[in-house]
């Protein structure tokens, strides 16, 4: 069972290589669009990439749910648990 | 209202001959085919297994996340568009002067974002139905290099996409003269991109019969006019023009390569892919781009022709100058594509730059392969280097498109200043 922190890390990885993002700036406490300024479009590519790289499955309703980077932390630790 | 000058004061480039304007046009200089044989897995089981590949990836000029977010036919667009925009003096975001109302785009794709559509559709098929990128569309719409551009520099005055198949981007370039021409802008950023070196149109291009078949001798297959000519050879890349009016290029002191003078646009209305084997409608637009540049068959000197390397195309083209240039020999013909390939939506941007070149630097560049020409076509054509008069000089670059589309657009070496 991965910890909280490397999925922070896994997830970082992705943000950086849809959106460029610094991996070390995708911390719990950052919000996607506000922090982070992931836009919409590259929001739905992280969900997608997330969902393969954890094996797990985050419908269209919930994904809209996870404004920070903890929300999808906290999400895939549920769904992969 | 007067007729407005229009002058071409920047030029960006990614073909297969180089990465930028300096090396395509060294190699044309130089005689060199930029034709390989394509190593990846794929093209081992097709029946044509070269092409005119891009000399620099545009992945190592573009930014990682930019990059994947451009379908390759819109990566070669903003490539070629930044380089243009540099070379025209021009600074980007903040430092950029140019009044954002009075600038517009008019980039043209033969084909569009096949590669994203067929990949994703791939996965799709392969991995299932949330794997899609949800991109595609952005990327794959046909306006995409255009829009791309156009949002990078501010283009408000209007960003287009002429579809015309090989005639797509001289249509883009007539475009941009009409726009400038009417009013509706002051600068143009004008051109064409294409990327379909893939298996499906390779082997669709293949299965029409459209392509030359001479696998083992690549870069000897693109011959315009050679009695062994078997057909084209398909190219990837862009060129793009910065076009201003004579008035605001002078207003801010920039360098001017020379003059696209004027276009002509016919169609044959005669068949999807063979040309009206008169000539007739593919002459009538020469003319056509003489009336409108005010200039005379006399005048030519120059004409860097469509030349593809068909068994039927080229001797109509040879016939359709000889009628509206006339016999007499002045006029050194060169074909281009026997170095580059096709480069199909982005051709008639990138041989138009050829021809500005030529003027500019009174030098023609060679027809490559050409061996043994077919006999009685009437026209003076360069195999090797060949060297243009002093003085005012002009010249016409021919692009005939699928569909019967005929757009020859005319440029001439006046006004022209500073270096490359």
């Amino acid at each position: 069972m991965a910890t909280t922190e490397e999925i922070r890390a896994d997830l970082a990885e992705i943000v950086n290589e849809v959106a460029g993002v610094p991996a070390d700036d995708v911390q719990l406490d950052k919000s996607f669009a506000d922090d982070l300024d992931v836009d919409s479009l590259s929001m739905v590519e992280i969900i997608y990439a997330a969902e393969e790289k954890f094996s797990v499955s985050i419908p269209d309703e919930e994904a809209k749910n996870l404004k920070t980077v903890g929300d999808a932390v906290a999400y895939i630790e549920r769904a992969a648990s | 209202m007067m007729r407005k000058t229009i002058v071409v004061t920047g030029l960006g480039a990614t073909t297969p001959l180089g990465g930028d304007v300096a090396s395509t046009w060294a190699g044309m200089l130089a005689g060199r085919s930029g034709v390989s044989a394509i190593e990846a897995d794929w093209a081992a089981a097709l029946p044509v297994r070269i092409a005119g590949q891009a000399a620099v990836e545009p992945d190592a000029v573009l930014q990682r996340v930019e990059a994947r977010r451009l379908d390759r036919s819109a990566q070669f667009a903003v490539v070629a568009a930044m380089q243009a925009w540099q070379d025209a003096g021009f600074g980007l975001r903040e430092e950029n002067v140019v009044d954002r109302a009075r600038l517009g785009v008019a980039i043209a794709t033969g084909i569009g974002g096949l590669q994203t559509l067929l990949g994703q559709w791939d996965i799709q098929k392969e991995k299932g139905v949330r794997r899609v990128s949800p991109l595609v569309i952005p990327m794959l719409m046909t306006n995409a290099p255009a829009a791309n551009v156009g949002i990078r520099l501010g283009a408000e005055a209007g960003v287009h996409t002429p579809v015309s198949a090989c005639a797509s981007s001289n249509e883009s370039l007539a475009l941009a003269t009409d726009m400038i021409r009417l009013d509706r802008a002051d600068v143009v950023v004008a051109g064409g991109t294409e990327a379909v070196i893939h298996p499906l149109p390779m082997n669709a291009f293949a299965q029409m019969q459209a392509v030359s078949r001479r696998n083992d001798e690549p870069e000897r297959a693109s011959r315009p006019w050679d009695v062994d000519r078997d057909g084209f050879v398909l190219g990837e890349g862009a060129a793009i023009f910065v076009l201003e009016t004579l008035e605001h290029a002078k207003a801010r002191g920039a360098r001017i390569y020379g003059e696209l003078a004027g276009a002509g646009m016919t169609a044959d209305a005669h068949d999807m892919v063979q040309p009206n084997p008169t000539g007739v409608t593919q002459a009538r637009a020469m003319t056509r781009a003489l009336a409108e540049s005010e200039l005379t068959p006399a005048d030519i000197v120059h004409v860097n022709a469509h030349a593809t390397s068909t068994p039927q195309g080229d001797v109509t083209e040879a016939e359709a100058i000889r009628m509206a240039l006339g016999d007499h020999t002045a006029v050194i013909v060169t074909g281009t594509k026997s170095m580059t390939g096709h480069l199909l939506g982005g051709a008639g941007a990138l041989e138009s730059m050829a021809t500005l070149l030529a003027l500019r630097h009174r030098t023609v560049p060679p027809t490559i392969n050409l061996d043994n020409p077919e006999p009685q076509l009437g026209i003076d054509i360069a195999t090797k280097v060949r060297s243009l008069p002093d003085g005012d000089l002009a010249g016409i670059n021919n692009s005939f498109g699928f569909g019967g589309h005929n757009v020859a657009v005319a440029f001439t070496n006046r006004y022209g200043s500073g270096a490359d």
